[in-house]
Protein backbone atom coordinates (compact mmCIF):
# COMPACT_ATOMS: atom_id res chain seq x y z
CA UNK A 1 0.00 0.00 0.00
CA UNK A 2 1.05 3.50 -0.74
CA UNK A 3 0.80 4.65 2.85
CA UNK A 4 2.84 1.77 4.12
CA UNK A 5 5.62 2.55 1.72
CA UNK A 6 5.58 6.19 2.80
CA UNK A 7 5.83 5.10 6.37
CA UNK A 8 8.80 2.85 5.69
CA UNK A 9 10.60 5.53 3.78
CA UNK A 10 9.95 8.00 6.50
CA UNK A 11 11.12 5.75 9.28
CA UNK A 12 14.29 4.66 7.56
CA UNK A 13 15.06 8.25 6.83
CA UNK A 14 14.27 9.18 10.39
CA UNK A 15 16.53 6.56 11.82
CA UNK A 16 19.34 8.20 9.91
CA UNK A 17 18.70 11.70 11.16
CA UNK A 18 17.17 11.37 14.60
CA UNK A 19 19.30 11.45 17.71
CA UNK A 20 17.20 8.57 19.02
CA UNK A 21 18.40 6.37 16.22
CA UNK A 22 18.55 3.28 18.39
CA UNK A 23 15.01 3.54 19.74
CA UNK A 24 12.78 0.64 18.87
CA UNK A 25 9.13 0.63 17.93
CA UNK A 26 6.83 0.56 20.94
CA UNK A 27 3.43 1.15 19.38
CA UNK A 28 2.40 -0.44 16.09
CA UNK A 29 -0.85 0.69 14.56
CA UNK A 30 -1.99 -1.45 11.65
CA UNK A 31 -4.86 -0.74 9.28
CA UNK A 32 -6.81 0.96 12.04
CA UNK A 33 -10.27 2.23 11.20
CA UNK A 34 -12.70 3.71 13.68
CA UNK A 35 -16.41 4.28 13.21
CA UNK A 36 -18.78 6.51 15.15
CA UNK A 37 -21.93 4.66 14.20
CA UNK A 38 -21.72 4.63 10.43
CA UNK A 39 -19.33 7.56 10.23
CA UNK A 40 -15.76 6.45 9.56
CA UNK A 41 -13.57 8.77 11.61
CA UNK A 42 -10.25 7.01 11.06
CA UNK A 43 -9.43 5.43 7.74
CA UNK A 44 -7.01 2.55 7.56
CA UNK A 45 -4.24 4.10 9.62
CA UNK A 46 -0.89 2.35 9.82
CA UNK A 47 1.81 3.94 11.91
CA UNK A 48 4.72 2.92 14.10
CA UNK A 49 5.66 4.97 17.14
CA UNK A 50 9.12 4.70 18.62
CA UNK A 51 10.16 4.42 22.21
CA UNK A 52 11.38 7.45 24.20
CA UNK A 53 10.83 10.02 21.53
CA UNK A 54 8.11 12.57 21.09
CA UNK A 55 5.68 11.86 18.29
CA UNK A 56 3.32 14.66 17.30
CA UNK A 57 -0.05 14.19 15.62
CA UNK A 58 -0.92 17.29 13.63
CA UNK A 59 -3.74 18.21 11.31
CA UNK A 60 -6.78 20.45 11.06
CA UNK A 61 -9.73 20.11 13.46
CA UNK A 62 -11.75 16.97 12.93
CA UNK A 63 -8.92 15.11 11.20
CA UNK A 64 -9.05 12.31 13.76
CA UNK A 65 -5.81 13.00 15.61
CA UNK A 66 -7.39 13.06 19.07
CA UNK A 67 -9.53 10.06 18.22
CA UNK A 68 -6.42 8.11 17.27
CA UNK A 69 -4.70 9.18 20.48
CA UNK A 70 -7.65 7.91 22.50
CA UNK A 71 -7.38 4.56 20.72
CA UNK A 72 -4.01 4.07 22.39
CA UNK A 73 -5.45 3.81 25.91
CA UNK A 74 -8.92 2.76 24.78
CA UNK A 75 -10.63 5.89 26.07
CA UNK A 76 -12.96 5.52 23.10
CA UNK A 77 -14.49 2.56 24.93
CA UNK A 78 -16.41 5.15 26.94
CA UNK A 79 -18.25 6.44 23.91
CA UNK A 80 -21.38 4.65 22.76
CA UNK A 81 -21.40 3.35 19.22
CA UNK A 82 -17.66 3.39 18.57
CA UNK A 83 -16.30 0.44 16.60
CA UNK A 84 -12.65 -0.22 15.87
CA UNK A 85 -11.14 -2.34 13.10
CA UNK A 86 -7.49 -3.18 12.66
CA UNK A 87 -4.94 -3.61 15.39
CA UNK A 88 -2.97 -1.51 17.85
CA UNK A 89 -0.01 -3.30 19.38
CA UNK A 90 1.88 -1.94 22.34
CA UNK A 91 5.10 -3.83 23.07
CA UNK A 92 3.82 -6.51 20.75
CA UNK A 93 0.44 -7.06 22.42
CA UNK A 94 -2.86 -6.34 20.74
CA UNK A 95 -4.49 -3.90 23.18
CA UNK A 96 -7.97 -4.45 21.75
CA UNK A 97 -7.76 -8.16 22.43
CA UNK A 98 -10.19 -9.59 24.96
CA UNK A 99 -7.26 -10.90 26.98
CA UNK A 100 -5.97 -7.40 27.71
CA UNK A 101 -7.12 -5.82 30.97
CA UNK A 102 -8.03 -2.26 30.03
CA UNK A 103 -7.37 -1.07 33.60
CA UNK A 104 -3.80 -2.37 33.40
CA UNK A 105 -3.45 -0.83 29.93
CA UNK A 106 -4.43 2.61 31.22
CA UNK A 107 -1.97 2.32 34.10
CA UNK A 108 0.78 1.85 31.54
CA UNK A 109 -0.51 4.40 29.04
CA UNK A 110 -1.06 7.65 30.88
CA UNK A 111 -3.00 10.59 29.52
CA UNK A 112 -3.03 14.36 29.87
CA UNK A 113 -6.14 16.06 28.58
CA UNK A 114 -6.75 19.23 26.63
CA UNK A 115 -8.71 20.83 29.43
CA UNK A 116 -6.80 20.50 32.67
CA UNK A 117 -8.92 18.38 34.96
CA UNK A 118 -7.50 18.17 38.47
CA UNK A 119 -9.78 16.48 40.96
CA UNK A 120 -11.45 18.83 43.44
CA UNK A 121 -9.04 17.50 46.03
CA UNK A 122 -5.77 18.77 47.46
CA UNK A 123 -2.63 18.92 45.34
CA UNK A 124 -1.27 16.03 47.38
CA UNK A 125 -4.38 13.90 46.91
CA UNK A 126 -4.47 14.59 43.19
CA UNK A 127 -1.07 12.99 42.73
CA UNK A 128 -1.79 10.31 45.35
CA UNK A 129 -4.96 9.20 43.54
CA UNK A 130 -3.35 6.89 41.00
CA UNK A 131 -0.82 5.65 43.56
CA UNK A 132 -3.57 4.72 46.00
CA UNK A 133 -5.37 2.87 43.20
CA UNK A 134 -2.26 0.74 42.92
CA UNK A 135 -2.55 -0.10 46.59
CA UNK A 136 0.20 2.18 47.84
CA UNK A 137 -0.88 3.50 51.23
CA UNK A 138 2.31 3.90 53.22
CA UNK A 139 2.72 7.58 53.99
CA UNK A 140 6.49 7.67 53.47
CA UNK A 141 6.22 5.93 50.10
CA UNK A 142 3.40 8.22 49.00
CA UNK A 143 5.31 11.31 50.13
CA UNK A 144 8.40 10.26 48.27
CA UNK A 145 6.62 9.38 45.03
CA UNK A 146 4.50 12.52 45.13
CA UNK A 147 7.52 14.74 45.64
CA UNK A 148 9.36 13.05 42.80
CA UNK A 149 6.40 13.39 40.42
CA UNK A 150 5.88 17.03 41.28
CA UNK A 151 9.60 17.71 40.81
CA UNK A 152 9.52 15.91 37.47
CA UNK A 153 6.54 18.01 36.44
CA UNK A 154 8.48 21.16 37.43
CA UNK A 155 5.82 22.07 39.94
CA UNK A 156 7.39 21.13 43.27
CA UNK A 157 8.97 24.48 44.11
CA UNK A 158 5.70 26.30 43.50
CA UNK A 159 3.49 24.01 45.57
CA UNK A 160 5.67 22.37 48.21
CA UNK A 161 4.36 24.71 50.92
CA UNK A 162 0.72 24.18 50.05
CA UNK A 163 0.42 20.53 49.15
CA UNK A 164 -2.75 20.21 51.17
CA UNK A 165 -4.63 23.06 49.55
CA UNK A 166 -7.00 22.55 46.66
CA UNK A 167 -5.58 21.70 43.25
CA UNK A 168 -8.25 23.97 41.82
CA UNK A 169 -6.55 26.98 43.45
CA UNK A 170 -3.63 26.74 41.03
CA UNK A 171 -3.25 28.76 37.82
CA UNK A 172 -4.18 27.15 34.51
CA UNK A 173 -0.59 26.25 33.66
CA UNK A 174 0.07 24.91 37.15
CA UNK A 175 -3.10 22.84 36.98
CA UNK A 176 -1.94 21.27 33.74
CA UNK A 177 1.46 20.49 35.25
CA UNK A 178 -0.36 18.97 38.22
CA UNK A 179 -2.25 16.75 35.79
CA UNK A 180 1.09 15.76 34.24
CA UNK A 181 2.51 15.00 37.70
CA UNK A 182 -0.58 12.92 38.43
CA UNK A 183 -0.18 11.01 35.19
CA UNK A 184 3.54 10.27 35.61
CA UNK A 185 3.26 9.40 39.32
CA UNK A 186 2.17 5.88 38.44
CA UNK A 187 5.13 5.60 36.05
CA UNK A 188 3.45 4.72 32.79
CA UNK A 189 5.51 3.63 29.79
CA UNK A 190 3.68 5.96 27.46
CA UNK A 191 2.29 9.44 28.02
CA UNK A 192 -0.50 10.62 25.73
CA UNK A 193 -1.02 14.37 25.61
CA UNK A 194 -4.14 15.72 23.94
CA UNK A 195 -3.40 19.37 23.09
CA UNK A 196 -2.00 19.90 26.60
CA UNK A 197 -1.20 23.57 26.10
CA UNK A 198 -4.06 24.74 23.91
CA UNK A 199 -5.78 26.58 26.75
CA UNK A 200 -2.62 28.17 28.16
CA UNK A 201 -0.85 31.48 27.67
CA UNK A 202 2.53 31.55 25.85
CA UNK A 203 4.63 31.47 29.03
CA UNK A 204 2.74 28.54 30.54
CA UNK A 205 2.91 26.84 27.14
CA UNK A 206 6.67 27.26 27.02
CA UNK A 207 6.97 25.63 30.44
CA UNK A 208 4.90 22.66 29.32
CA UNK A 209 7.05 22.33 26.19
CA UNK A 210 10.26 22.39 28.23
CA UNK A 211 8.72 19.76 30.44
CA UNK A 212 7.91 17.54 27.47
CA UNK A 213 11.53 17.67 26.32
CA UNK A 214 12.59 16.69 29.84
CA UNK A 215 10.03 13.88 30.15
CA UNK A 216 10.91 12.19 26.89
CA UNK A 217 14.07 10.88 28.51
CA UNK A 218 11.88 8.60 30.55
CA UNK A 219 8.59 8.26 28.71
CA UNK A 220 7.38 7.64 25.20
CA UNK A 221 5.29 10.68 24.44
CA UNK A 222 2.56 11.08 21.86
CA UNK A 223 1.23 14.60 21.63
CA UNK A 224 -1.70 15.93 19.67
CA UNK A 225 -1.37 19.57 18.77
CA UNK A 226 -2.94 22.03 16.40
CA UNK A 227 0.01 24.30 16.91
CA UNK A 228 2.60 23.55 14.24
CA UNK A 229 5.34 25.56 15.90
CA UNK A 230 4.78 23.46 18.97
CA UNK A 231 5.05 20.24 16.99
CA UNK A 232 8.24 21.54 15.42
CA UNK A 233 9.70 22.52 18.78
CA UNK A 234 8.95 19.44 20.85
CA UNK A 235 8.60 16.44 18.57
CA UNK A 236 11.07 14.08 16.94
CA UNK A 237 8.51 12.53 14.64
CA UNK A 238 5.38 14.01 13.15
CA UNK A 239 2.31 12.39 11.67
CA UNK A 240 0.02 14.56 9.58
CA UNK A 241 -3.66 13.65 9.42
CA UNK A 242 -6.37 14.96 7.16
CA UNK A 243 -10.03 13.91 7.19
CA UNK A 244 -9.32 10.72 9.09
CA UNK A 245 -6.42 9.66 6.93
CA UNK A 246 -2.76 9.54 7.75
CA UNK A 247 -1.25 11.61 4.95
CA UNK A 248 2.38 11.58 5.86
CA UNK A 249 4.71 10.69 8.67
CA UNK A 250 8.40 11.09 9.28
CA UNK A 251 11.08 12.94 11.17
CA UNK A 252 9.72 16.29 12.27
CA UNK A 253 12.59 18.17 10.64
CA UNK A 254 11.78 16.62 7.29
CA UNK A 255 8.01 17.01 7.53
CA UNK A 256 8.44 20.71 8.13
CA UNK A 257 11.20 21.37 5.62
CA UNK A 258 10.72 18.85 2.89
CA UNK A 259 7.28 17.19 2.98
CA UNK A 260 6.66 14.53 0.36
CA UNK A 261 2.96 15.25 0.02
CA UNK A 262 1.42 18.42 -1.35
CA UNK A 263 -1.30 18.46 1.35
CA UNK A 264 1.31 18.25 4.10
CA UNK A 265 3.21 21.12 2.59
CA UNK A 266 0.04 23.21 2.27
CA UNK A 267 -0.82 22.55 5.91
CA UNK A 268 2.58 23.12 7.50
CA UNK A 269 3.08 26.29 5.51
CA UNK A 270 -0.30 27.54 6.70
CA UNK A 271 -2.09 27.47 3.40
CA UNK A 272 -5.09 25.72 4.96
CA UNK A 273 -6.21 24.32 8.29
CA UNK B 1 -11.07 74.40 14.01
CA UNK B 2 -13.56 76.34 12.02
CA UNK B 3 -17.15 76.60 13.16
CA UNK B 4 -18.47 75.77 9.71
CA UNK B 5 -16.87 72.33 9.74
CA UNK B 6 -18.35 71.09 12.99
CA UNK B 7 -20.94 68.35 12.88
CA UNK B 8 -24.48 69.72 13.32
CA UNK B 9 -25.85 69.01 16.80
CA UNK B 10 -28.81 66.67 16.82
CA UNK B 11 -30.76 67.01 20.10
CA UNK B 12 -31.50 63.88 22.14
CA UNK B 13 -35.10 62.92 22.49
CA UNK B 14 -36.59 63.84 25.85
CA UNK B 15 -37.01 60.97 28.28
CA UNK B 16 -40.53 59.61 28.35
CA UNK B 17 -42.24 57.61 31.03
CA UNK B 18 -41.04 54.00 30.77
CA UNK B 19 -44.34 52.08 30.72
CA UNK B 20 -42.67 48.77 30.01
CA UNK B 21 -40.52 48.89 33.11
CA UNK B 22 -43.46 50.14 35.10
CA UNK B 23 -45.64 47.18 34.14
CA UNK B 24 -42.80 44.69 34.32
CA UNK B 25 -41.78 45.70 37.78
CA UNK B 26 -45.39 46.22 38.83
CA UNK B 27 -46.78 42.84 37.72
CA UNK B 28 -43.86 40.77 39.01
CA UNK B 29 -43.72 42.76 42.24
CA UNK B 30 -47.42 42.36 42.98
CA UNK B 31 -47.20 38.59 42.40
CA UNK B 32 -44.26 38.36 44.78
CA UNK B 33 -46.01 40.48 47.35
CA UNK B 34 -49.07 38.21 47.13
CA UNK B 35 -46.98 35.15 47.94
CA UNK B 36 -45.29 36.86 50.85
CA UNK B 37 -48.64 38.07 52.13
CA UNK B 38 -50.25 34.62 51.94
CA UNK B 39 -47.30 33.05 53.72
CA UNK B 40 -47.35 35.76 56.35
CA UNK B 41 -51.07 35.29 56.99
CA UNK B 42 -50.76 31.50 57.32
CA UNK B 43 -47.68 31.56 59.52
CA UNK B 44 -48.84 34.60 61.47
CA UNK B 45 -52.22 33.01 62.19
CA UNK B 46 -50.64 29.77 63.38
CA UNK B 47 -47.92 31.41 65.43
CA UNK B 48 -50.31 33.93 66.98
CA UNK B 49 -52.89 31.32 68.01
CA UNK B 50 -50.63 28.31 68.36
CA UNK B 51 -47.43 29.39 70.04
CA UNK B 52 -49.24 30.53 73.19
CA UNK B 53 -50.84 27.14 73.73
CA UNK B 54 -47.60 25.22 73.40
CA UNK B 55 -46.21 24.29 76.77
CA UNK B 56 -43.52 21.92 77.96
CA UNK B 57 -46.24 19.60 79.25
CA UNK B 58 -47.99 19.73 75.88
CA UNK B 59 -45.01 18.50 73.88
CA UNK B 60 -43.76 15.95 76.42
CA UNK B 61 -46.88 14.10 77.53
CA UNK B 62 -49.34 11.73 75.93
CA UNK B 63 -52.94 12.29 74.90
CA UNK B 64 -54.34 11.63 78.41
CA UNK B 65 -57.93 10.57 78.92
CA UNK B 66 -59.47 13.17 76.63
CA UNK B 67 -57.46 13.86 73.51
CA UNK B 68 -59.71 16.84 72.67
CA UNK B 69 -59.22 18.67 75.96
CA UNK B 70 -56.68 21.44 75.54
CA UNK B 71 -56.04 21.55 79.26
CA UNK B 72 -54.92 17.93 79.53
CA UNK B 73 -53.92 16.48 76.17
CA UNK B 74 -50.31 16.33 75.02
CA UNK B 75 -48.83 15.41 71.65
CA UNK B 76 -45.52 13.76 72.40
CA UNK B 77 -46.55 10.44 70.77
CA UNK B 78 -47.41 12.29 67.55
CA UNK B 79 -44.11 14.16 67.51
CA UNK B 80 -42.37 10.86 68.07
CA UNK B 81 -44.39 9.08 65.38
CA UNK B 82 -43.91 11.75 62.73
CA UNK B 83 -40.17 12.05 63.43
CA UNK B 84 -39.77 8.28 63.33
CA UNK B 85 -41.63 7.83 60.04
CA UNK B 86 -39.71 10.67 58.36
CA UNK B 87 -36.31 9.39 59.49
CA UNK B 88 -37.14 5.83 58.54
CA UNK B 89 -38.41 7.00 55.16
CA UNK B 90 -35.13 8.86 54.59
CA UNK B 91 -33.15 5.73 55.41
CA UNK B 92 -35.27 3.74 52.94
CA UNK B 93 -35.50 6.22 50.06
CA UNK B 94 -31.92 7.49 49.89
CA UNK B 95 -30.07 4.27 48.96
CA UNK B 96 -32.66 3.24 46.38
CA UNK B 97 -32.98 6.71 44.88
CA UNK B 98 -29.25 7.37 44.74
CA UNK B 99 -28.44 3.95 43.27
CA UNK B 100 -31.15 4.41 40.63
CA UNK B 101 -29.76 7.83 39.70
CA UNK B 102 -26.23 6.42 39.52
CA UNK B 103 -27.47 3.67 37.23
CA UNK B 104 -29.29 6.15 34.99
CA UNK B 105 -26.36 8.57 34.68
CA UNK B 106 -23.30 6.34 34.91
CA UNK B 107 -24.32 2.99 33.45
CA UNK B 108 -27.43 3.24 31.28
CA UNK B 109 -27.13 4.62 27.80
CA UNK B 110 -28.40 8.17 27.75
CA UNK B 111 -31.06 7.78 25.08
CA UNK B 112 -31.82 4.09 25.05
CA UNK B 113 -35.52 3.15 25.05
CA UNK B 114 -35.07 1.56 28.48
CA UNK B 115 -33.57 4.70 30.03
CA UNK B 116 -36.33 6.79 28.54
CA UNK B 117 -38.92 4.39 29.91
CA UNK B 118 -37.42 4.55 33.41
CA UNK B 119 -37.17 8.33 33.32
CA UNK B 120 -40.76 8.60 32.11
CA UNK B 121 -41.87 6.26 34.88
CA UNK B 122 -40.03 8.36 37.47
CA UNK B 123 -41.66 11.55 36.21
CA UNK B 124 -45.09 9.94 36.21
CA UNK B 125 -44.52 8.67 39.73
CA UNK B 126 -44.02 12.27 40.79
CA UNK B 127 -47.47 13.18 39.44
CA UNK B 128 -49.44 10.46 41.22
CA UNK B 129 -51.79 11.85 43.93
CA UNK B 130 -50.61 10.95 47.41
CA UNK B 131 -53.82 9.14 48.36
CA UNK B 132 -53.08 6.71 45.53
CA UNK B 133 -49.71 5.99 47.15
CA UNK B 134 -51.61 5.32 50.37
CA UNK B 135 -53.81 2.76 48.63
CA UNK B 136 -50.79 1.26 46.88
CA UNK B 137 -48.96 0.96 50.19
CA UNK B 138 -51.97 -0.70 51.82
CA UNK B 139 -52.26 -3.14 48.93
CA UNK B 140 -48.61 -3.88 48.29
CA UNK B 141 -46.78 -3.44 51.58
CA UNK B 142 -49.47 -4.28 54.15
CA UNK B 143 -51.57 -6.86 52.33
CA UNK B 144 -49.07 -8.45 50.00
CA UNK B 145 -45.61 -8.09 51.52
CA UNK B 146 -46.66 -8.06 55.18
CA UNK B 147 -48.98 -11.02 54.99
CA UNK B 148 -46.50 -13.05 52.99
CA UNK B 149 -43.83 -12.26 55.57
CA UNK B 150 -46.17 -13.52 58.26
CA UNK B 151 -46.84 -16.67 56.30
CA UNK B 152 -43.13 -17.29 55.86
CA UNK B 153 -42.15 -16.45 59.44
CA UNK B 154 -45.08 -17.91 61.34
CA UNK B 155 -46.20 -20.62 58.97
CA UNK B 156 -49.73 -21.88 59.55
CA UNK B 157 -50.26 -20.21 62.93
CA UNK B 158 -51.86 -17.30 61.13
CA UNK B 159 -50.34 -14.68 63.43
CA UNK B 160 -50.64 -11.14 62.17
CA UNK B 161 -47.42 -9.29 62.95
CA UNK B 162 -46.37 -7.65 59.71
CA UNK B 163 -49.59 -8.00 57.75
CA UNK B 164 -51.24 -4.91 59.25
CA UNK B 165 -50.60 -1.15 59.09
CA UNK B 166 -47.23 -0.38 60.66
CA UNK B 167 -44.55 2.26 61.02
CA UNK B 168 -42.32 0.49 58.51
CA UNK B 169 -45.05 0.26 55.86
CA UNK B 170 -46.00 3.91 56.25
CA UNK B 171 -42.34 4.86 55.87
CA UNK B 172 -41.94 2.56 52.87
CA UNK B 173 -45.01 4.11 51.23
CA UNK B 174 -43.61 7.60 51.80
CA UNK B 175 -40.28 6.41 50.42
CA UNK B 176 -41.94 5.30 47.19
CA UNK B 177 -43.72 8.64 47.00
CA UNK B 178 -40.51 10.68 47.45
CA UNK B 179 -38.37 8.47 45.21
CA UNK B 180 -38.74 10.74 42.14
CA UNK B 181 -37.54 13.77 44.12
CA UNK B 182 -34.39 11.97 45.23
CA UNK B 183 -33.71 10.44 41.82
CA UNK B 184 -34.11 13.73 39.95
CA UNK B 185 -31.98 15.73 42.43
CA UNK B 186 -29.23 13.11 42.43
CA UNK B 187 -29.27 12.81 38.65
CA UNK B 188 -28.87 16.57 38.32
CA UNK B 189 -25.97 16.51 40.77
CA UNK B 190 -24.27 13.68 38.89
CA UNK B 191 -24.74 15.28 35.49
CA UNK B 192 -23.23 18.53 36.74
CA UNK B 193 -19.91 16.76 37.32
CA UNK B 194 -17.61 17.40 34.36
CA UNK B 195 -16.95 14.38 32.17
CA UNK B 196 -13.26 15.32 32.31
CA UNK B 197 -13.08 14.25 35.96
CA UNK B 198 -14.39 10.80 35.14
CA UNK B 199 -11.95 10.51 32.23
CA UNK B 200 -9.05 11.64 34.41
CA UNK B 201 -9.84 8.93 36.92
CA UNK B 202 -10.29 6.20 34.32
CA UNK B 203 -7.11 7.25 32.53
CA UNK B 204 -5.22 6.67 35.78
CA UNK B 205 -6.35 3.07 35.81
CA UNK B 206 -9.40 3.38 38.04
CA UNK B 207 -12.31 1.06 37.42
CA UNK B 208 -15.71 2.53 36.77
CA UNK B 209 -16.84 1.65 40.29
CA UNK B 210 -13.74 3.25 41.82
CA UNK B 211 -14.36 6.34 39.72
CA UNK B 212 -17.96 6.54 40.91
CA UNK B 213 -17.08 6.10 44.57
CA UNK B 214 -13.90 8.17 44.77
CA UNK B 215 -14.61 11.00 42.34
CA UNK B 216 -18.23 11.18 41.26
CA UNK B 217 -20.15 10.41 44.44
CA UNK B 218 -18.24 12.74 46.83
CA UNK B 219 -18.71 15.58 44.37
CA UNK B 220 -22.42 14.91 44.09
CA UNK B 221 -23.01 14.66 47.85
CA UNK B 222 -24.32 18.22 48.39
CA UNK B 223 -26.77 17.74 45.51
CA UNK B 224 -27.84 14.40 46.95
CA UNK B 225 -28.45 16.10 50.30
CA UNK B 226 -30.68 18.59 48.51
CA UNK B 227 -32.68 15.60 47.34
CA UNK B 228 -32.97 14.39 50.93
CA UNK B 229 -34.11 17.82 52.08
CA UNK B 230 -36.81 17.97 49.41
CA UNK B 231 -37.96 14.45 50.25
CA UNK B 232 -38.20 15.27 53.96
CA UNK B 233 -40.14 18.48 53.28
CA UNK B 234 -42.56 16.63 51.07
CA UNK B 235 -43.06 13.69 53.40
CA UNK B 236 -43.25 15.36 56.80
CA UNK B 237 -46.62 16.98 56.22
CA UNK B 238 -48.23 14.22 54.16
CA UNK B 239 -51.14 12.38 55.69
CA UNK B 240 -52.83 10.55 52.82
CA UNK B 241 -50.06 7.95 52.23
CA UNK B 242 -50.02 6.89 55.87
CA UNK B 243 -53.78 6.73 56.45
CA UNK B 244 -54.09 3.06 55.52
CA UNK B 245 -50.50 2.04 56.05
CA UNK B 246 -49.59 2.89 59.62
CA UNK B 247 -51.17 5.92 61.29
CA UNK B 248 -53.35 5.19 64.30
CA UNK B 249 -56.29 7.21 65.62
CA UNK B 250 -55.26 6.53 69.17
CA UNK B 251 -52.59 4.44 70.85
CA UNK B 252 -51.91 4.19 74.55
CA UNK B 253 -48.20 3.54 74.06
CA UNK B 254 -45.44 4.68 71.78
CA UNK B 255 -44.61 2.32 68.92
CA UNK B 256 -42.07 -0.18 70.23
CA UNK B 257 -41.07 -1.79 66.97
CA UNK B 258 -41.21 -1.34 63.21
CA UNK B 259 -44.42 -3.34 62.94
CA UNK B 260 -46.36 -1.21 65.43
CA UNK B 261 -48.73 1.53 64.38
CA UNK B 262 -48.02 5.11 65.39
CA UNK B 263 -49.77 8.40 65.96
CA UNK B 264 -48.92 11.21 63.58
CA UNK B 265 -49.05 15.00 63.86
CA UNK B 266 -50.67 15.59 60.47
CA UNK B 267 -53.26 12.89 61.01
CA UNK B 268 -53.88 14.23 64.50
CA UNK B 269 -54.64 17.65 63.04
CA UNK B 270 -57.25 15.98 60.83
CA UNK B 271 -58.71 14.12 63.83
CA UNK B 272 -58.84 17.23 66.00
CA UNK B 273 -60.57 19.25 63.33
CA UNK B 274 -63.18 16.67 62.36
CA UNK B 275 -63.80 14.37 65.31
CA UNK B 276 -64.01 16.72 68.26
CA UNK B 277 -67.32 16.85 70.12
CA UNK B 278 -66.63 20.47 71.11
CA UNK B 279 -64.89 22.44 68.40
CA UNK B 280 -64.46 25.56 70.48
CA UNK B 281 -62.70 23.71 73.26
CA UNK B 282 -60.39 21.90 70.85
CA UNK B 283 -59.38 24.96 68.84
CA UNK B 284 -56.30 26.00 70.90
CA UNK B 285 -55.16 22.39 70.78
CA UNK B 286 -55.54 22.34 67.02
CA UNK B 287 -53.53 25.51 66.56
CA UNK B 288 -50.82 24.30 68.89
CA UNK B 289 -50.56 20.97 67.07
CA UNK B 290 -50.28 22.66 63.68
CA UNK B 291 -47.63 24.96 65.12
CA UNK B 292 -45.62 21.99 66.39
CA UNK B 293 -45.99 20.24 63.01
CA UNK B 294 -44.56 23.31 61.26
CA UNK B 295 -41.69 23.59 63.74
CA UNK B 296 -40.89 19.91 63.37
CA UNK B 297 -40.89 20.08 59.56
CA UNK B 298 -38.61 23.13 59.65
CA UNK B 299 -36.32 21.45 62.19
CA UNK B 300 -35.93 18.30 60.09
CA UNK B 301 -35.18 20.53 57.09
CA UNK B 302 -32.70 22.64 58.97
CA UNK B 303 -30.93 19.54 60.27
CA UNK B 304 -30.49 18.30 56.70
CA UNK B 305 -29.37 21.74 55.54
CA UNK B 306 -26.73 21.80 58.29
CA UNK B 307 -25.45 18.41 57.19
CA UNK B 308 -25.19 19.67 53.61
CA UNK B 309 -23.42 22.84 54.68
CA UNK B 310 -20.87 20.86 56.66
CA UNK B 311 -20.20 18.61 53.64
CA UNK B 312 -19.68 21.69 51.47
CA UNK B 313 -17.36 23.22 54.05
CA UNK B 314 -15.31 20.03 54.20
CA UNK B 315 -15.10 19.97 50.41
CA UNK B 316 -13.77 23.50 50.37
CA UNK B 317 -11.25 23.01 53.15
CA UNK B 318 -10.17 19.63 51.84
CA UNK B 319 -8.26 16.94 53.57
Amino acid sequence: MAQNSIRKVALSEASGTSPSAASRTLIEIQNLSLYYGSNRALKDISLDISERVVTAFIGPSGCGKSTLLRCLNRMNDLIDGVRVEGTVRIAGQDINSRDIDVIELRKRVGMVFQKSNPFPKSIYENVAYGLRLQGISKRSELNEKIERSLRQAALWDEVKDRLHTSGLGLSGGQQQRLCIARAIAIQPDILLMDEPASALDPIATARIEDLILELKKEFTIVIVTHNMQQAARVSDFTAFFYLGELIETGATSRIFTNPAQKRTEDYVTGRFG
Amino acid sequence: MQAGESIPVRPFRAARFDWQSFFGRGATGVATLLIVAILAVILGNIILHGAGSVSWRFVTTGTAADMFDAGKAGIFPMIFGTTARVLLMTILVMPVGVLTAIYLTEYARLHSPFTRLVRGAVNNLAGVPSIVFGLFGAGFFVQFLGQHMDAVIHGQQAATVWGKPALVWASATLAVMTLPVVIVATEEALRAIPQGLREASLALGATKLQTIFKVVFPQALPGIMTGAILAISRAAGEVAPILFTGAAYYMADLPGSLHDQFMDLGYHVFILSTQSPDVRRTEPLLYATVFVLLVLTFSLNIAAIFVRASIRRKMRMLH
